[in-house]
């Protein structure tokens, strides 16, 4: 089936789920982590690679299709456009760092956990990259698999029941997106599941309606948009930090990067008629979120709530139907997951030295590991949106576009920013200063690796937080396309 | 043809081979090799071999679909042997009997799957349900095991005596048992035609274990020994489907307006009853006995929709079923305690038993990857193929969502739970072994199911 690698996209899928598999076999100490470090920062230097080299005008560079199913009109076929690629890459960015911050022996059968967590990265590059229904459905399901498992034996005390929530709720969503794939299948000329085909399905207004809601379900329960959260912050606490920041740096751009792919193109009408109730409910929503986050004693759900929130912001900003909004919505899809898995690094080296994250018991860390602190001000201030941070641009547009589509709901979204100063400041305050607790007497600052990985991240948040014009102009040309048919 | 003769030629010599060995095993070897033995001669005939000439007046009839359904079905049955052999071999006497009734079943399953006649559609049935109901009852010191057997002939006498009569208000208005020419005269309604459509869908209906004719086998799964569950619930219970199809198919494809929706609702209520009361069954057994129910449902679909879709489905659902229902029973048959608590630990002790039984609970789940996701995907677009019916989808997929719960149960027990470690349950390195081809076929069709679809000549 696969036999050519002279392509990007067929890389970006071979490598980690080649990293995957190895890792499954080697269980010798150590090993697993050095084939799956190995294979994911292939897979970074191949997105690079793809992003220098591989202009659009390349083709064969940037598309592969091998035939699968021919009696059915699928085909395993990929994709790379400026929009897969800016999530290529952060994909490719977050998996080294989830796996520089594991630490050595801390989990058991290490080499089933790197396996699996490889071939979670084959899923999400096979959902970004698909150009075909059948092929995304397939890997929206297998990456979320591997996910289950990995939360279900390394998580925290109710990670079972806490695993389960999250996936029977996605798997009713994608349930429902199948019914709608193959209902559009059966209206295509060519009977072919081709991003292509669907894109040229005449559909009546009726048909749209309930389109539009079959998928959307996907992935509102995927990002997720109040009220369909609940599974989240259960989610997040109980499983592991590595799966966490996969799950909330990743996994949830998978709902947001459905909408701006598939739901945008196919259903305009749909789209153009339900807009408005949405946003409505998701800029609602977000201030829910922010309030419930003022209200949390433990770091992982303060992080989690605060995730709501941002994504709803991103949801709010495909569906104002604005270009400006919606190249904010992509670069901040970007910044979100570098944001996000910095808070949780943090998290996760308090939460391992101190045994406790509730914010209650914390205090007094600043004067015990400045290194640790400084860092954790730039991802709160990140977090925040402030100016020169990274998040600030990619908001900032959004806000923009809310802007222009309705000042009085840009104005209501604006609330959640400031119940975001609110929380994060409110963290940092607890956390960072004030005395030191029984908890944090003995607290070590940060070292070694995790330095690196502070540098890595902060580096990006400055960066583009300064000079944004690069991964800008990269995103540019995808912000359009999702927004043709509505011109 | 040439199944029907060779397997009943082989299971006389079954009877045989109890005289001849004194090793416990020859009997399972002696049935294996007659396994691959059918298998080739029905893949001959396929390429249009054929060993006998019998003239049957046109009754019997094999196209591709019947001789691929042929071949699935004999390939369950193989991995069945090869599985559970050991378990069938461990009965105190008479296995070789054993063997022999499983083989008559062949016969049966093969006379049903190229029937033209309603009296072949009977004779195949019945040959089917005589000897199950003697392997229900097969474990004989076993209060349970005789209940199952008494419950399963009263109830399957009752529904073949309703579906004798349905075939006499067919014939009655007709006036041939020949399904083609039912099919022509079946221009309009008339109330002999009806009440002998309605007639013989309850008695399938009953076969299949659809609601609200599905008391039986909760009873019936549970109280048979465990080794002959597995072989009721997949491959017999397959067989009826394919009847059932066939029948619905070439008899009444033509009116299909009609009854359309009452198989619609019939699909419905055995969705909603099998996976709702399997959520809440504590014993592995007896909720794999409502996942049985529950998996009709979704076969029931492909009755519905009867279109190409359905008849590939079908025949893919019939594969990944069986395999997967196959490989779960082979594992359950050595436990004495059959509650889910059981499993507690199990990857832990025995990984590749574990490994092959979770191959075997995602494809029942549906997940892609698994021939139970194609299965459940063909079923899907032949239901949403005949347009204004995009409800039922919703609501099987919401089942599907559903048995999700109780599927994953299992799951939870066998990997993620502790428990102290059994000592009287252990599993050979062969059987370890056979569990990883049973796992690597269900990943092979969930991959490329063309490669079983491809021979089905549409």
């Amino acid at each position: 089936m696969f036999t050519a690698f002279d392509n990007f996209p067929a890389l970006l899928i071979w490598l980690p789920l080649i990293g995957g598999l190895l890792s499954f076999l080697l269980k010798k100490e150590g090993m697993a982590r050095i084939v799956s470090m190995a294979s994911s920062l292939l897979t970074l230097v191949v997105v690079v690679a793809s992003m220098i080299y591989a202009k659009p005008e390349h083709a064969l560079l940037n598309q592969v299709s091998y035939v699968w199913l021919h009696g059915l009109g699928s085909s395993f076929s990929f994709l790379l456009d400026e929009l897969t690629k800016t999530l290529c890459l952060l994909t490719a960015v977050i998996f080294p760092i989830v796996i520089l911050i594991v630490k050595k022996k801390h989990y058991k059968n290490e080499h089933i956990f790197f396996g699996l967590l490889m071939l979670t990265q084959c899923g999400l590059m096979g959902v970004f990259m698909a150009a075909d229904a059948l092929v995304f459905y397939f890997f929206w399901e297998l990456a979320l698999i591997p996910v289950y498992f990995l939360s279900s034996i390394w998580g925290g005390e109710k990670r079972i029941k806490a695993t389960f929530k999250f996936f029977i709720y996605t798997f009713i969503g994608s349930l429902l997106l199948l019914i709608g794939i193959l209902y559009m299948y059966l209206q295509t000329e060519d009977n072919s599941f081709s991003i292509v085909s669907f894109y040229r399905v005449q559909l009546t207004l009726q048909q749209q309606f309930g389109l539009f809601f079959l998928f959307f379900s996907a992935f509102a329960i995927k990002m997720p948009i109040v009220p369909f959260h609940t599974w989240q912050p259960d989610a997040y606490e109980q499983a592991p930090t590595p799966v966490t920041m996969v799950l909330s740096g990743v996994m949830v751009k998978m709902g947001v990067f459905g909408v701006i792919r598939w739901l945008l193109p196919l259903f305009p009408l749909a789209v153009k008629e339900f807009n408005g109730p949405i946003i409505l409910i998701i800029s609602i929503g977000m201030i829910y979120a922010s309030l419930i986050a003022i209200k949390q004693d433990s770091i992982k759900r303060l992080i989690a709530y605060s995730s709501i929130a941002h994504i709803g912001l991103m949801a709010a900003g495909v569906f104002a139907l604005k270009e400006v909004a919606m190249q904010g919505v992509v670069l901040q899809m970007f910044n979100h997951g570098i944001n996000i898995v910095a808070l949780w690094v943090v998290a996760d080296i308090i939460e391992k030295q101190t045994g406790v994250y509730k914010i209650s018991e914390l205090g007094g860390i600043a004067t015990k590991a400045p290194v640790l602190s400084v860092f954790f001000v730039v991802a709160a201030m990140a977090n925040i949106a402030l100016p020169l941070t990274n998040a600030f641009v990619g908001e900032f547009m959004i806000f923009n576009g809310l802007f222009k589509y309705n000042p009085w709901i840009a104005a209501l979204a604006g609330v959640s920013i400031i119940l975001s100063a609110v929380y994060t400041l409110n963290m940092i305050k607890n956390v960072l200063y004030g005395s030191t607790s029984s908890a944090t007497e003995g607290f070590v600052d940060a070292k070694n690796t995790h330095v690196i990985v502070f540098a890595v991240l902060v580096s990006f948040i400055i960066a583009i937080g300064i000079y944004p014009e690069p991964i800008l102009h990269l995103i540019e040309k995808a912000s359009n396309i999702p927004l043709y048919p509505y011109k | 043809m040439n199944v029907i003769i060779l397997s009943a030629i082989w299971g006389v010599l079954m009877m045989y081979v109890g005289f001849i060995g004194k090793s416990k095993n020859l009997p399972t070897y002696v049935a294996i090799a007659g396994m691959i033995f059918l298998l080739v001669a029905n893949w001959m005939e396929y390429l249009g071999i054929s060993f006998f000439d019998i003239n049957t007046k046109g009754m019997l009839v094999y196209d591709s679909f019947s001789l691929i359904f042929n071949q699935v079905m004999l390939i369950s049955i193989l991995v069945y042997f090869l599985l559970s052999g050991s378990q069938v071999s461990s009965f105190k006497n008479n296995v070789s009997d054993l063997y022999a009734l499983m083989f008559f079943i062949i016969t049966g399953i093969s006379v049903v799957a190229g029937f033209k006649s309603l009296l072949m559609l009977f004779i195949g049935i019945e040959i089917i349900s005589i000897p199950l109901y003697v392997l229900a009852g097969s474990e004989k010191s076993n209060l349970k095991s005789n209940e199952a057997a008494l419950k399963y002939f009263l109830m399957g006498a009752f529904s073949t005596g309703l579906m004798l009569m349905g075939i006499a208000f067919l014939y009655g208005n007709a006036g041939t048992f020949m399904v083609e020419e039912i099919q022509l005269g079946a221009t309009e309604i008339t109330p002999m035609l009806s009440i002998g459509l309605i007639l013989l869908l309850s008695s399938m209906s009953f076969k299949v274990s659809a609601a609200p004719f599905h008391f039986w086998t909760p009873d019936v799964y549970d109280g048979a020994p465990t080794v002959f569950t597995s072989f009721m619930a997949t491959v017999v219970k397959s067989a009826a489907f394919f009847a059932f199809f066939k029948l619905f198919q070439n008899a009444f494809g033509n009116i299909k307006d009609e009854w359309g929706i009452l198989v619609a609702v019939i699909a419905v209520f055995t969705l909603v009853i099998g996976n709702i009361t399997a959520v809440f069954q504590q014993s592995l057994k007896r909720m794999l006995s409502y996942s049985s129910i529950a998996q009709a449902g979704f076969m029931l679909l492909g009755v519905f929709a009867m279109n190409t879709f359905a008849k590939q489905g079908l025949i893919l659902y019939f594969a990944a079923y069986s395999l997967a229902t196959i490989g779960i029973f082979a594992v359950l048959a050595k436990f004495k305690d059959h509650s889910i608590e059981a499993f507690n630990g199990f990857a832990k002790q025995h990984p590749v038993v574990a490994f092959g039984m979770l191959i075997c609970i995602l494809s029942l789940a549906g997940i892609p990857l698994t021939a139970g996701f194609f299965a459940k995907y063909f079923m899907l677009l032949g239901v949403i193929e005949q347009g204004n019916m995009i409800w039922l989808a919703i609501i099987a997929v919401i089942c599907a969502a559903v048995s999700v719960y109780y599927y994953f149960r299992v799951l939870q027990a066998i990997y993620f739970k502790e428990a102290a470690p059994q000592t009287d349950i252990s599993f050979s390195k062969p059987f370890g072994y056979l569990m990883l081809l049973n796992a690597a076929l269900i990943i092979a069709l969930g991959i490329h199911p063309d490669w079983l679809l491809s021979y089905l000549n549409m």
